[in-house]
């Protein structure tokens, strides 16, 4: 990939100091009040605890150069207000207002003083450098406002056609080293982009950033599209076309462009998704009205069967160490989730609260699963995999189609309004409280978020 | 060699789970409609001053009356109204042996996306059973499910969901 992090080609701005990476945890330095003692850290579970007031100024730029992406000047405002934003989305900041302005000598020498005034806990600042290569350096530099110390740095040479992936690269370093979650911004999204009349709409594949940023279309519309999902690599996507009206699973190839058949079946396929090693994709195969989940490897061959029970079985998802699968089946009269071991054993039912339960995914972190609740409307919530500790996160009249942050602390799904039947993406946090609509150029549906860039 | 199995299973499953539906279809199923025109078995004459081209879809829709059949929620057991329709579809096909059908299945909007494809195929495949079963030979109909793709009618209430509750026998124009 084109964003490397520095830490052999330190440009003399990151040399300059002494500390580098991480402050020791045992660090002492207060949070929103200066409490001996206590570390500057952000609770993430907890629905009870403010976000934390954090101060990101323009990053100032040391030389102003121009570059295929704009001055880098310009480049330190948007760079600062990419990590402004995604770290006011996650819930857990409060960026504080007013531009002050920093210079680059200050970059590795805050103005403390003037930073306790505006009531920052934290502060990021940084810089943009064109290099003579042609590339772009970010710096990203992480502040206690109030024990006046530094707390990490991170440096990010890229190319100027991804200089929005060091601004996310540098938001990730701050929410890691707060909050000692995994990253989570410089991620994409795949989704369903609709448009038309709700007897009509027209589907296309998308593309986008996490935050709507770098959209793409990848189908023209002629066929409906439903259900992408990402391969590990990033390199694919797997959903489902009704390209000549033969609904089935196909793969996208991201860098050909080329749609490969998945399963050259005469029946329907669909719910496909891979797993954890990319190797094999699980799906849906529909015979004459009875849908069971098989197992095929991602490069073809013959299908192996999973599942027997008569009914619908499907929305298959790995767990992500690959040795389990967690599904929803009918088979009990109504839409429930199970969970199998990879090879189709072991099938047994693990949601018992009242309604019906769908389209079940595990978290990256292994830790929950997160699916749809039927029963009046539809809610997005989570259970562990034991079935136990379900939690209702959202309230819409259809709240559908979960989708896991890299890091397992976010989900994304989508929201379709009564009556007009028109869909958009939403994302809410795992206390339930902070749930935001992300932007697209037209209504969407299907959000799939990819794993982590590389 | 798998399909074939997976086939005659469902059409068990199909059976078994019509039989535990809440609505069980009447005894007997009721007579088709009168039929306006007469039959015939290459349906190649055409009343005198209709433009109708027999064997069309204007001819299956004038002469069956509908082209559709409603299933109750989240079900896809074929009733007693469904069987009579169907039955006059089947007779149609039988008349005209040449005309290859695809049959549709939808649902209302009140099911998730994956379950509702599922469950369209199942009602695609419940009507098309009971065409075979009434001499319509299997081959000759394709089935499709479009899940809650394509509702007819685009409210969010009961009527519409009764609407779009549905399966379609598409002839060619």
């Amino acid at each position: 990939m084109m964003v490397r992090r520095m830490i052999a080609a330190m440009p003399a701005l990151l040399l300059s100091s002494a500390a580098l990476a991480q402050v020791p945890a045992t660090q002492a330095a207060p949070g929103a009040g200066p409490q001996p003692g206590q570390r500057l850290i952000v609770d993430v579970t907890g629905g009870i605890s403010q976000p934390m007031p954090i101060a990101i100024p323009a990053m100032p730029t040391p030389a102003s150069a121009k570059t295929p992406a704009g001055q880098t000047d310009a480049l330190g405002r948007q760079v600062a207000q990419i990590v402004t934003n995604d770290l006011k989305g996650s819930g857990l900041f409060k960026p504080v207002s007013g531009d002050h302005a920093v210079a680059y000598p200050q970059v590795t020498a805050p103005d403390y003083n003037y930073w306790t005034t505006t009531g920052a806990s934290a502060l990021v600042q940084g810089f943009v450098q064109a290099n003579g290569d042609g590339t772009l350096t970010v710096g990203c530099y992480l502040y206690d406002v109030y024990q006046k110390q530094e707390l990490t740095r991170q440096g990010f040479v890229v190319s100027p056609a991804q200089w929005r992936r060091a601004a996310h690269k540098c938001a990730d370093t701050v929410y890691t080293r707060l909050t000692g979650e995994g990253p989570y911004f410089d991620s994409r999204v795949a989704y369903v982009s609709e448009t038309g009349p709700k007897n009509h709409r027209t589907k296309r594949l998308a593309i986008m950033d996490q935050d709507g940023a770098n959209h793409h279309f990848l189908t023209n519309g002629q066929s409906i599209v439903l259900t992408p999902r990402y391969s590990p690599n990033q390199q694919s996507i797997v959903y489902m076309s009704y390209t000549g009206n033969r609904p089935r699973i196909y793969t996208y190839n991201l860098s050909t462009g080329q749609q490969r058949l998945v399963v050259d079946s005469p029946n329907m396929t669909l719910s496909p998704r891979y797993s954890p090693d990319g190797r094999s994709i699980i799906y849906s195969l529909s015979v004459g009205g009875n849908t069971q989940i098989y197992r095929v490897s991602a490069s073809g061959g013959s299908p192996t069967r999973l599942t027997n029970a008569p009914g619908i079985n499907t929305a298959p998802c790995y767990s992500p160490d690959g040795s389990k699968i967690v599904f929803e089946s009918d088979r009990s009269g109504t839409q429930q989730i199970y969970v199998m071991n990879a090879d189709g054993s072991g099938q047994h039912r693990i949601s018992f609260g009242s309604g019906r339960y769908a389209t079940p995914v595990w978290s990256p972190r292994g830790d929950l699963i997160a699916f749809t609740k039927l029963g009046g409307g539809f809610s997005v919530g989570v259970m562990s995999p034991d079935g136990n500790g379900e939690k209702i996160l959202t309230h819409g009249w259809q709240d559908e189609g979960p989708s896991w942050s890299p890091n397992g602390r976010v989900i994304m799904f989508f929201r379709t309004a009564q009556g007009s039947g028109r869909a958009d993406l939403w994302s809410v946090d795992l206390t339930g409280v902070n749930e935001r609509k992300i932007p697209t150029p037209l209504d969407g549906s299907d959000p799939a978020w990819s794993p982590l860039l590389p | 060699m798998t399909v074939k199995t997976a086939t005659v299973l469902t059409v068990a499953a199909m059976v078994a789970l019509a039989g535990c539906a809440k609505k069980k279809p009447a005894e007997l199923p009721p007579p088709p409609p009168a039929s306006t025109a007469p039959e015939t078995d290459t349906g190649t004459q055409a009343p005198v001053g209709s433009s109708i081209i027999p064997g069309s879809r204007a001819d299956f829709l004038q002469q069956v009356g509908t082209d559709t059949v409603h299933f109750g929620t989240d079900k896809s057991d074929v009733d007693s109204e469904a069987q009579g329709i169907l039955t006059a579809q089947a007779k149609w096909l039988v008349a005209h042996p040449a005309v290859r059908v695809t049959l549709e299945g939808h649902c209302d909007e009140r099911g998730t996306r994956e379950y509702n494809i599922a469950l369209g195929d199942r009602r695609a495949t419940a009507a098309k059973n009971f065409l075979v079963s009434q001499g319509v030979s299997a081959d000759r109909i394709n089935t499709i499910s479009y899940g809650k793709e394509r509702p007819v009618a685009t409210g969010s209430d009961e009527s519409a969901w009764a609407q779009n509750r549905r399966a379609v026998t598409v002839v060619p124009q």
